[in-house]
Parts: C-alpha cells; structure tokens; sequence
C-alpha cells in the first residue's frame, strides 16, 4: 500500500478551491463590517454625536434668588435666610440608612415622623442623592451636627435659602407667602423652575401678585453624567436673572403701630397719602405667621386658620364687604349739595323720628337719648351724624344722583391696587335694581343707602379711597408698590374730581367739626398736637335687622349681644385738617360700643403718620416722590429709595 | 507496514532553523493589536491600569509565550495530541457543570488559581486539533460516506450539546460553525450540504419555539425592535451605536470616549471594547484595525494552502476561521447588524482564557506554517 495515492492529490484540490471560497465569503463579511462602520460613522456620524453628547450632558435648573421686599425707608420686610439644613447620601451611609438616622437623632431631635419621611425620599431616590434630613436648623444645632460629622457617615451639613418674613404676621396681608408648587400651577405656568423640588412661588398678596418679578428666570448648570445620572463635572454654568426687588409705599413703623393698636380684633385698618394714593400701612387682623407655610404647614395650624371666625386668612382691607354705614353720609352730603338742595341756607329738623311712607325711621339719638338733632345745616348733620338729616335729604336727592356722586368718590369699583383678590363692593342704583332684582327702587331703599346701610357695601380701602378724594378733592386710587426692579411703577398724576369746591369744603368743613368741636361724635379722640388736627367721620354698621318689636321695647345693647351680632365700628378721617396729607379708614368687626372709643386707634396711627411725614421731618426721612429728600439720617437698617426719574416739567 | 510511515516525509529541521521560519511579520501583527486591546483596557478604566490593562498585559505576555512555543513543536506531535486534547476538553466541559460556578446567568468558568478557565474556549481548538486528524485519515469519497460523516458530526455534536447547556449560544455557534466548515472543506458531498441547509431553515421557527432562552429570544426580539425599548433590552444595542457612530471620521481621542468613559456602554472591557475602539478612533482607526484583522486572516489562508498536509492545511483553516468567526459576529453584534450574543473580539477583549486559546491557536497554524514541508501519510496517527 503506497503511502500517498491520488486520492490524497484530489482532495487538495477539493480543498484549496473551498478554502478560497471561504476566503472570498470572508472579505465579503469584512466589506460588510467596512461598509456599516462608513454608515454608522461618516454617513450618521454628526446624528450619533448629537445623541452621545444628549447623554453626557444634563442640564440642572438652579433656583434664582428670589427678591426682596421693601418698605419705603428700605426695611427688608421679605428677604431670604440661610437654611441650615442637614442632609444623608445613603450609599455612604456605611452602618445603614437606620442606624444613621438614630445617630444624627443623638444630636438633633428627630420626630419618628421626620425619620419615616426620610426613609421614603431615599427609597425613591438613587443612592447617591443627598436627601434632606433636618431643615431650618438653628445656628447651634448645626453647630453641633457639624462638630460630629466625623462619626456620621454619609451625612453632609449644607446651607441652603429659604424665605424669609422677619415681621411675622404683622404684614402677612400685604406680602402674602410663599409655599410649594401645586400640580395644577404647574400645568399653569411653563416656567420649567415650577417643577424644581423644593421650589416655592407666591400664594397670596405680593408674593403672588409680583411672582413672576420676584422670582426671576431659571439659572442652569450643564454637567457631565454617567448613565447612572450621576455628576461627574461641572461643565458650565448659567446663573439665570435674580428676582427683582420691590420696593412698596408702606412705613413699616406706622404699620407695626396699625397692628398693635388693632390687636386681636377682627378688625382692618389702611392708611393712605391722599395727594398720590400711596399705602403707608395697610392691616387686617388677625394674621398668621407667613413663615409657617414656607416651612410646612401642621394640621392643627391650618384647622385654626380656616376655622377661625375672626378669619385670619382674610385680607379684610381689599376682599372684606362692610356696610359703610354713616361713614357714607359725606358722600349723601356732597351729592345733595351738588344737586343743589342743600344750599348754605338748607336745614331739616330732626325730632329724632321721620315717617315716609307708612314706615317710621329712627335717628339714633332717639335710639340712644329719645331726642332728636333739632335744626341742622349739612355740616351740622355731619357733626351730629344726625340720621334724620340724611333720611329727608337723601329722600329728596334721589338714589340715582347719590349714586353719582358715590361713584366720583370711587365708590361700587375696584380701586385697583396691586394685590390679588379685590373685592368692589356694591353701589346701588335703580338701574341697578331693576336689572338685578326686575323690581322698582323702593323710597324705603334710598334712605337706608342715606345712612349706609341696605344695598350699599364697600371695602375698606374704597372708604379710605373715598376719604382720599373728599380731602384732596383728587381721583387718586391707592398704590401700595412703588417700584419693581428699580423701574417706578407707572404714577399717572390723578385728575381733579368732578365735584365743586365749594361742595368739598363744606363736607370737609362738617368732618372737621366731628372731631374738632364740642359735641362732635368723635371730638373726645381728636389729635390735640398742633398742626396734626385730624377731621373724620364715625360710623356704626348694623349686621342685623332690628325688628319691629325690638324698635318698641328699645333696642338691645350691643354689650349684651353675642359678638357675631353686635355692629361694625367704623371710622374715616384724615390729616392735617387745613391741609390734607394722609386719609385713614378703620373698621373693627362686631366692635360697636357705646360712643367711638375705637377712634383712638385710628388717631395713634395717623399721628405717628404725620410726624414721620418727611415734610416734617425733612432731615430724617426720604420723600417717596421728591428727587430732593436728604438721605435718611435715623437708626436701624434704612436705605433710601431706587433712583427715581426726574418727571420732565414736574 | 514494512517501511516505516513517516520515513519519506522527514525533513528534518533544527530549533534555529524552526526560529528562522516562524512567521515574525505575523507575530508583529498580533502584537500591534493586543497592544491596541490593552490601549483600550486602560482606556475604558479611565486611564487606569487598574482592573484590565495590567492584568491583560499579563494574559498576553504569557500568550505570546504559549504561542511561540506552540509553534515549534512538530505538527506531527500536535496531532497525536489531537484526540487526547479533544477527550480532556470534553472533560472539562462536563466538569463545568458540576464545579463550575454561576456567572452572568450562565455556568462558564472553572477557577484555576487566579485564572477563570473557560472550557468552551479550549474546546474550540480541541474539535479544531481532532476533527483534523480523524479527517485527515479519510479520502474525499469516505468523507461523504455515512459511518464517518457520523462520526465527525458527533464529535462537532457532543461538545455542542454541552456548551449549549451552559447556556452559552454564542460559542456553541462557533462550534458548530468551525466543525461544519472543516466537513466542507474536507471535500463534503454537496449532496449532503444542500439538504441539510434546507433543513436548517426550516428548523429555525423550530428552535425559536423550544430551544432558545428567553434572554436569547429577547436578545433577538430587542434586535429586530430596538427603538421600541431603547432605556430597557435596546440599550446595549443602541448605545453601542451612538458609540461608534459619535466616534466619527477621527474619534474622539484616546481615553476622550464619553460613551464608555461614563459608563453607557455594557460590558465595555469585553463584547463592547471594540466599539469603545471605534469612539475614541473613528472611522480611520476602525478602519485600520479591520485590514489588521484582514491581514491575518490572509497569512492563515495562505499558510493553509501551503502546507503539503492535509491535517496541516485543516488544522490552520480551521483555526482562521474560528478567529474569523469571533470578528464576524462581535463587529456585526456590536454595530447592530445581527442580535446581541456574548461574544468577545480576539485579541481586543479582556479576558484570560479567551486570550490564551486564541494565542494557543495561533501557536499551531505558526507550527503548520513552520512544517509545511512536512508530509504525513493518510493512515498516520501522528508521531508519538
């Protein structure tokens, strides 16, 4: 048997033949792997390079400081504080999520609630995030969970902002507060800084009004992550706008003197310059603490706040309806001086009683003393508030030219001021009540409107804008921000009112002598210091019907009656009488007492008011409007104003 | 049997002159991309040593050892070697189930000291070594002839049986992909090749319905829909594709690969390096390295043809194609074209064993380039 047959030579030509088919099979594959990388990276390179940098590259919202909020000396009344907040990254806790929250409950107190919430945001965040343990911390508990860090793993100490309110609730109807997002504001607002963890935006008053201002846009800091989304460097950042600051036309002094005076009543009070409309203290009471919602509300808080009836959430200044009551007799007075009935010469006497119809109406001597006013001219009715007066006057007037001259006075309409929620109030007409009600306005209607009650309500910043007008005789409406972003706010100079001189001065005339003549409703809480003399008018709100039977046997004492049902006290003034400076408006809720004791309330604040007038005190404080004021020369962290332009031929 | 076998096909060469005759332009190609392998490692460590490239300088030192050594070594001794190789594989196999401890879902390894053994990598030469010798023994008309056709087909078989248990889909691919080949290029019958390719199609709804692993089916399922999952099974394939396709004409630069630098691509130091490859040198790199590739695969060829045996010219195919195969279906998964299957790139991935078998493998088509001269009788069992 030969070693090598042919057999051996044909299968090598069998095989180099298959061997180069194979070979050939193979550069085939190989020009495919060639041909997809020339697609993957020259023909799609520039779309894969996009995606590669999509994935490298994360854009992370930075919250933009938000503004503060002046007063108009400059008094921070928003700001933002250090929030010394403690946080725990888990993955670093070595000794476990529990036993660390144990450890840091050894330096700080930790609730068990505080502790489940934590174990929540880890459990829902990957294990590198830092989740907040403890927040607000005082500047000594931070102290001392930084003096332990070394035997807390994973646990970092950090600084954050919060919002600030360092007057607590004495503005908190004013500034309003901040809290968390809601989901339905973010479908609302495509500001991508809405869904950021932890963000706030305004809820009520200016926080609300101005958010958009204060809140300033959205910082973003590019950075460099791994698939796990973890940072591995900052690439770039952009620290977006800072919110804008505000400046408002409110003294805070005179405010903190407003809210103290009104302490725990239900009660409103606003204080205005008559000649610009500027708000210089505007306060409803009760208030809450704005820093609670900030931090977080607790259940029992909020069960307080709604269910209170002194309604603390109530801003009683702009959205509280009241009946004016006799605070609404100047407006009567001027329109029957306009209509020309009460002429110099036009006196009704007031035998404490008037019949129109076959209704009997009551003064409220007669109530009171069971006498009437005798003879009055119109400045004598104002004095006395003589209610019979008004009854024959108004009777005489007519609902529709009352209605008039209520409405110059900006009475039935928003007064426009730059916080959310206001209210119009309602001034009647017959119009009006044929459209509302298809009924015919009764004669009875028109004399309850005489001595401000029935149809006609009114919020306490229409009565101070009312009172406004009747001083200056000027259409001005109340402002309360005075600059946003260093940008006045827009100030047009408020037009003359419709109404005669002569009509204003003898209303004015008739306000003067409440309060500065022997007898006024108000003489015994009149400013005696020179100069100050407040003119002003009392009013007393009925909040319920007095029924036939009641009238007979007298009416009850509001001492003796439930608080619900007892009368409004109300009060208009303002100051200095020859030359009007400031309006001032105070309600207290269910506060009618014998007399009009609660005037002095309204005299403290309009005191303190004037003498911080900077025309009296020209060297210590700014002038809200003047480009001239000296720089503030008085204690405490005062600054002047934003730059103002120079108004061209002011 | 009066003469003595081998007699007349002696040439008898000395150490120096085996030294002389080993393919250095092919021990330099192989250099330059284990270099580029363990380049990548540090690479995708972040510029680091630590945990691949220094290790993987170890395997490939040691690798090139094994190889060179391999390859002067008579080829005749390598195929008396061949069957008792093939037994001791299969001993490990089946070994691997019973030591063998869990890994990625699949039982793989066996721990030898600090070495990881994967029995499927030895394997491959084994069934490469003895496939060859029992081939080698039959003329062109007993291939096709059905006792030794069985034969061959069930030593192809057995391995692929237990390295599909493992479950290991892709090597057991390459198994069967290297067996097959050797029987078609031994001279197997066309007329067994087109029915059974038949066959083949018409058994793969088959096997979709009762062979394969869910992890298999949805490899093949996130393959044919990435889009339709791309944060979930699609994610290895896509983003190996936005890998290779950020990489551009240029790449991106050595160690600049954002892709596997922070961690987007799976599995970046083995299946995926070369795709990190890609990012971080482009089109002109990838390009490069694929005529590397080319390169050796031509010397194999060309050193198969050459040899004047036929165990020798088998033995070399046989080992081209199984390195060709591993290119093939690693460039092809890694780039999207075919469904995600455990594969590493030879040569570039890390990993200890694989390196050594492929080096090992190296080792014998250098030993069959060095004795090609060498004329073995059909009825010779080798040397020993």
């Amino acid at each position: 048997m030969p070693l090598f047959d042919k057999k051996d030579k044909s299968r090598y030509a069998t095989f180099t033949r298959r061997s180069v088919g194979m070979g050939a099979g193979m550069t085939a594959v190989f020009a495919v792997l060639a041909g997809r990388l020339y697609q993957l990276q020259i023909r799609d390179g520039d779309q894969y390079m996009v995606e590669a940098e999509d994935n490298r590259v994360s854009e992370r919202l930075i919250a933009p400081p938000r503004g503060r909020v002046m007063d108009r000396f400059g008094v921070e009344l928003a700001n933002s504080r250090r929030n010394y907040r403690v946080l725990l990254v888990s993955e670093q806790a070595t000794e476990g999520v529990a036993q660390a929250l144990d450890t840091i409950g050894k330096v700080i107190v930790l609730s068990d609630q505080q502790k489940k919430k934590v174990q929540h945001d880890i459990a829902m965040n990957k294990k590198f995030v830092p989740v907040p343990v403890a927040e607000n911390l005082t500047w000594e508990e931070f102290s001392r969970v930084n003096l332990h860090l070394p035997y807390l793993p994973g646990v970092q100490c950090d600084v954050g902002e919060t919002r600030d309110y360092p007057f607590g609730k004495e503005l908190v109807h004013i500034l309003g507060y901040v809290a968390s997002v809601s989901p339905q504001e973010i479908d609302k607002d495509a500001d991508p800084l809405m869904s950021l963890p932890g963000m706030r935006i305004g809820k009520r008053g200016i926080e609300k009004q101005f958010d958009k201002q204060i809140r300033g846009s959205a910082g973003a800091s590019r950075v460099e992550v791994n698939a796990y989304g973890r940072i591995i460097r900052e690439l770039g950042k952009d620290p977006g706008e800072p919110g804008e600051d505000i400046y408002l036309t409110i003294d805070r002094e005179v405010q903190a003197l407003a809210d103290q005076r009104l302490g725990d009543e239900s009660a409103a009070m606003v204080v205005m310059d008559v000649n610009n409309g500027d708000v210089i203290a505007l306060s409803s009471t009760p208030g809450f603490d704005p820093n609670w919602f900030n931090v977080g509300l607790t259940n029992n808080q909020w069960h307080d706040l709604t269910t209170s009836d002194h309604k603390p959430l109530l801003n009683k200044v702009t959205s509280g309806i009241y009946p004016p009551g006799s605070t609404f007799k100047p407006a009567v007075a001027l329109a029957a001086i306009e209509a020309g009935i009460a002429t110099p010469d036009y006196r009704v006497t007031c035998n404490g009683r008037i019949t129109v119809g076959n209704h009997t109406f009551n003064c409220w001597a007669w109530t009171t003393y069971h006498h009437g006013h005798g003879s009055l001219d119109v400045e004598g009715a104002i004095k006395n508030s003589c209610d019979v007066f008004f009854y024959e006057t108004a009777r005489r007037v007519g609902i529709d030219r009352i209605h008039d001259a209520a409405r110059k006075l900006g009475m039935g309409a928003p007064t426009g001021i730059e916080l959310p929620g206001e209210h119009s109030g309602l001034m009647p007409s017959s119009a009006w009540k044929q459209k509302t009600y298809k009924q015919a306005w009764q004669q009875g209607d028109t004399l309850s409107v005489a001595i401000g009650q029935g149809y006609v309500t009114a919020t306490p910043l229409q009565l101070v804008q009312q009172t406004a007008r009747l001083a200056s005789g000027k259409a001005v409406s109340p402002r309360i921000v005075h600059s946003v972003g260093g940008k006045l706010m827009p100030r047009p100079d408020a037009p003359k009112l419709d109404i005669s001189d002569e009509a204003l001065a003898r209303v004015r005339s008739g306000m003067n002598r409440v309060m500065n003549e022997g007898g006024g409703t108000a003489f015994n809480w009149r400013i005696t210091e020179p100069g100050f003399e407040m003119a002003g008018k009392t009013g007393t709100a009925q909040v319920r019907a007095y029924s036939q039977e009641e009238h007979a046997r007298g009416i009850t004492k509001n001492s003796a009656l439930d608080w619900k049902l007892r009368d409004h006290a109300l009060f208009v003034g303002y100051a200095p009488v020859n030359d009007p400076k400031y309006a001032v408006v105070s309600i207290i809720e269910h506060g009618a007492v014998q007399a009009h004791p609660h005037v002095a309330f309204a005299r403290d604040v309009m005191l303190l008011c004037q003498q911080r007038d900077p025309s009296r005190m020209p060297a210590a404080w700014p002038v809200t409007n003047s480009a001239s004021a000296a720089p503030p020369r008085v204690q405490g962290a005062v600054q002047p104003l934003p730059p103002q332009p120079v108004k061209a031929g002011g | 049997m009066a003469l003595r076998p081998y007699a007349a096909a002696k040439r008898t060469l000395s150490f120096a002159d085996k030294l002389l005759e080993v393919n250095w332009g092919l021990v330099l190609l192989i250099c330059m991309i284990g270099l580029a392998g363990i380049a990548m490692l540090y690479s995708v460590a972040n510029a680091h040593f630590q945990p691949w490239a220094l290790r993987q300088i170890g395997h490939f030192t040691l690798g090139l050892i094994v190889m060179l050594a391999a390859s002067v070594i008579d080829i005749r001794v390598w195929m008396s070697l061949a069957y008792p190789a093939y037994g001791f594989a299969l001993l490990l196999l089946v070994a691997v189930d019973v030591v063998g401890h869990v890994g990625l879902g699949a039982q793989r390894w066996i721990s030898l000291g600090p070495l990881d053994l994967q029995p499927s990598e030895l394997m491959k030469i084994g069934l490469v070594l003895a496939l060859s010798r029992f081939l080698h023994g039959k003329s062109i008309e007993e291939v096709s002839k059905p006792v030794p056709l069985a034969i061959g087909l069930a030593m192809i078989g057995i391995p692929a049986i237990f390295v599909v248990l493992q479950p290991n889909l892709g090597t057991t691919l390459i198994i069967l992909a290297d067996g097959c080949s050797l029987l078609f290029l031994a001279g197997l019958s066309w007329w067994w090749i087109a029915p059974t390719l038949g066959a083949v199609a018409a058994a793969v709804p088959l096997a979709w319905r009762f062979v394969l692993h869910d992890y298999q089916k949805a490899r093949v399922e996130t393959f044919i829909h990435p889009e339709a999952d791309a944060l979930g099974k699609g994610w290895n394939i896509t983003q190996a594709k936005i890998a290779i396709g950020s990489g551009g004409v240029a790449g991106k630069g050595f160690t600049q690969g954002t892709q596997s630098r922070l961690n987007f691509l799976p599995e970046k130091q083995t299946d995926f390096i070369w795709t990190s490859f890609c990012e971080e040198f482009g089109f002109v790199g990838a390009l490069a390295l694929l005529v590397l590739f080319a390169v050796v695969i031509f010397y194999g060829v060309q050193t198969a043809m050459s040899a004047r045996s036929q165990f020798g010219r088998l033995l070399a195919m046989g080992i081209i194609l199984n390195f060709f195969f591993y290119i093939m279906i690693n460039g092809l998964m890694v780039m999207g074209l075919i469904p995600v299957v455990g594969i590493p790139m030879p040569l570039l991935s890390y990993g200890g064993s694989a390196m050594l078998t492929v080096m090992f493998g190296f080792g014998l088509l250098m030993s069959v380039h060095i004795h090609r001269q060498v004329e073995i009788p059909r009825h010779s069992g080798g040397i020993i």
